[in-house]
């Protein structure tokens, strides 16, 4: 849909954020008297709960700083627009964005919005952060992908709904490059496989529906879509990062686009953490990005329900050596954990209303 | 009563069809059918359509009309039947009626259903609609607890083992690997079976047909009208309808399908054969048990030795006699309304030699038992390459 020539839109800096409280799904599995062989395929061991004290907008600050941390020559003044995308914002009305931007110390004259699709609102900030780089309009944007993924207690969503996110600093010809964007594609169509209702706190979804005529369908579109326009093909790529609902669909997409499994698991956080909703696909990315070597090719895949992909080709450059210690990797924060059972965690998501 | 013959047959890919709503369906199997009879639609003169619980499902009743409607048939008389997971084997024996009496030279009779718009917990409520509301699904009762509760009498009174049980759905997932048009075509193991999670004890997931989006028609004429539409019309030679005791406690064996010993007497009697005489058979596999109990109340076998004669390969293509070619409600998939059509549909291309990989060598005679409920409702239909 759009190729950047120029390789001059790039990120800058990039930080992630993952809540250090984890539950093993036998201990959903426990509460809710359910068989482990029945989620045997989710492929997911334990997901990252967030803390009594955090929200979705703690999680986009602290990986918004350190995204500032890995962008030094970047002063939060100027930072033009600060873009978050999610869809467990606390507030139904009154953005993310404008505590992030007060809490980083960005300057009055910011545009500021938040993004909901689904899955994908995080992806469209990144889009946003670009074409307003690329047109001249801002310096640097600031694109928010977190959540504190919401689930139905029972539901089998609870057994993957995880709390964390990523931060991206996004410039043309200006910092020092991290990965500069080569081509983005994007697909949507209204395909109603996930939705939450105004005023209803869990979302609901279609059951098996939520699969191949949606999360296969948009990411196989978006994903071939864009290898096409830039007359590629899955050789060319170093790594996948589809979304990750579960720890089966991104490595069962990888396969059906042609990928080999060794590209698809550096980026993949599912089976560990969970699925941190709009900052699923962004977190992989930044988990592959702390490992990623100077020219190495990524192909990044958000999904948002509803339904939609976005596609990313994404170069890693030098600046990524001289950045990527200047702020916790996401492996840090995967190993920095701490259990909890049941009782304490639907006390921390506050899913006993009192 | 004259006779009748099929001369035309359609189907649509069974499965998870959620590009197709419910009249789409059935038009495209309608139309495959039209076209395999190599007639036109207004030759069509009254339809008949087994649809099991639309309502439930996609919030849609009235389904005659509608479809009628979608296939262009104005004016057309257009009854639907409901029967449970027997509802187009009961469509089936109206519309043979419809033309044996002379009533009707032509018409059309299909099943459908649509059952993937809802969850599969919503699925299984609708499912156990199908049983006893005051005396059974009110107290939690659902079809897969009470063959369950088949199952464990039966390994009780016969020593039926859970690995003959899975080796039925071994058997028609093999088959249904040779059937494009079956919901799974791929092949599973014993141990795979029983390792797939318990859905009630004996019955895993791969013990239970699943739940499919479907329709599949036939086209019925007078026996002397079918050579103007085909070269291999397929006669029916017989059919048994018998019904049953509702609530499975009201029986005083649950090991034997009244219904169905009932409706092969009298279809063996109709069509002038004994057991011995089928070649192939598509019966009614909505769980392993029900398949193992169908040899034994059709008479394949001796009662009790269901569990031995799967055990022995005797139901294999190719076998003594060989069941669920096309994989059967397990692997085929059952659409509930269009199961007993879909079994027509099978039966038909095996008398005609067209089955490709899963043919039935030699096939002559064949037989369709489609169950509603626990047993219920049993409507058997024999089929021949021959005339009476």
């Amino acid at each position: 849909m759009t190729i950047f020539k120029d390789k001059k839109t790039a990120i800058v800096g990039y930080g992630s954020y993952i809540p250090r409280y984890r539950i093993k799904i036998e201990s959903i599995a426990h509460a809710w008297g359910e068989s482990l062989d029945m989620l045997k395929g989710l492929r997911v061991q334990e997901i990252s709960v967030k803390g009594p004290d955090e929200d979705q907008v703690t999680i986009a600050v602290e990986a918004a700083r350190n995204a500032l941390r890995r962008a030094p020559e970047v002063s939060p003044k100027d930072i033009g627009a600060i873009y978050s995308g999610s869809e467990s914002k606390p507030y139904a009305v009154k953005p993310t964005s404008t505590i992030v931007a007060a809490a980083i110390g960005a300057p009055m004259s910011v545009r500021l919005a938040d993004y909901e699709f689904a899955c994908k609102g995080g992806t469209e900030a990144i889009i946003s952060c670009i074409a307003q780089a690329r047109s001249g309009m801002i310096k640097y944007g600031l694109a928010i992908a977190a959540d504190c993924s919401q689930s139905l207690p029972g539901d089998v969503l609870e057994y993957t709904a995880s709390a964390g996110g990523s931060a991206f600093i996004i410039g043309h010809d200006s910092g020092d490059p991290i990965a500069y964007f080569e081509g983005q594609y994007s697909v949507g169509t209204d395909t109603p496989d996930f939705w939450r209702r105004d005023l209803i706190k869990y979302p609901r979804h279609g059951g098996r529906f939520t699969g191949e005529p949606a999360y296969f369908r948009h990411v196989i579109a978006a994903a071939t879509g864009l290898m096409k326009e830039l007359d590629m093909k899955p050789e060319d790529f170093d790594y996948i990062v589809p979304h990750q609902p579960n720890g089966s669909f991104p490595v069962e997409v990888a396969k059906r686009l042609g990928f080999s499994e060794s590209k698809v698991l550096p980026g993949l956080l599912s089976p560990i953490v969970g699925n941190f909703y709009s900052g699923s696909s962004p977190t992989g990315l930044c988990k592959v990005l702390d490992q990623a070597k100077p020219g190495q090719r990524i192909l990044l895949v958000s999904f948002g329900s509803g339904a939609g992909s976005d596609a990313f080709s994404i170069v890693v450059t030098e600046g990524i050596e001289r950045k990527r210690d200047l702020a916790p990797k996401v492996e840090d924060y995967i190993n920095r954990k701490k259990y909890i059972d049941y009782s304490l965690y639907v006390r921390f998501w506050g899913k006993i209303a009192l | 009563m004259r006779e009748v013959a099929v001369v035309g047959v359609g189907m649509t890919k069974f499965g998870e069809r959620w590009d197709k709503q419910l009249r789409d369906l059935f038009v495209e199997a309608a139309n495959e059918a039209l076209k395999d009879a190599n007639m036109e639609r207004n030759e069509i003169q009254a339809l008949y359509v087994g649809n099991f619980s639309a309502g439930s499902f996609v919030g849609q009743e009235h389904v005659g009309p509608l479809l009628a409607d979608y296939l262009s048939l104005k004016y057309k008389p257009a009854f639907r039947v409901e029967s449970a997971c027997a509802s187009s084997g009961m469509a089936f024996n109206l519309a043979y009626m419809a033309v044996a009496s002379g009533m009707y030279d032509i018409v059309m009779v299909g099943g459908v259903e649509k059952m993937t718009d809802i969850s599969a917990p919503e699925a299984t409520s609708v499912y156990a609609k199908a049983m006893d509301a005051e005396w059974e699904s009110f107290f939690g009762l659902t079809l897969p607890a009470a063959f369950a509760l088949i199952a464990r009498r039966h390994f009780v009174q016969y020593g039926t083992k859970p690995e003959q049980l899975a080796m039925v759905s071994v058997k028609n997932h093999r088959n249904a690997a040779k059937n494009p048009l079956a919901q799974f075509q791929f092949e599973v193991t014993v141990e795979r079976v029983l390792a797939s999670p318990i859905v009630a004890d004996p019955l895993h997931v791969l013990d239970c047909s699943p739940i499919t989006d479907g329709a599949a028609v036939a086209i019925l004429c007078s026996a002397e009208l079918a050579k103007k539409y085909t070269d291999t019309p397929v006669y029916v030679l017989g059919f048994g309808i018998a019904s049953d005791t509702i609530a499975l406690h009201d029986r005083s064996d649950i090991t034997t399908l009244g219904a169905v010993v009932e409706a092969s007497r009298q279809a063996y009697k109709m069509a002038g054969i004994e057991p011995k005489n089928i070649d192939v058979a598509e019966l009614h596999d909505s769980f392993t048990i029900t398949e193992i109990i169908s040899y034994e109340d059709l008479g394949f076998c001796e009662k009790g030795k269901g569990g031995l004669m799967i055990q022995e390969g005797e139901t294999e293509i190719g076998g003594r006699i060989s069941v669920n070619p096309s994989g059967g409600l397990k692997a085929r998939g059952n659409p509930i309304g269009a199961t007993g059509v879909a079994q027509v549909v099978e039966i038909v291309q095996q008398l005609r030699g067209t089955a490709g990989k899963r043919q039935v060598p030699g096939a002559e005679i064949g037989m369709t038992q489609n169950i509603g409920g626990t047993g219920s409702t049993c409507a058997i239909h024999i089929f021949g390459r021959q005339r009476r």
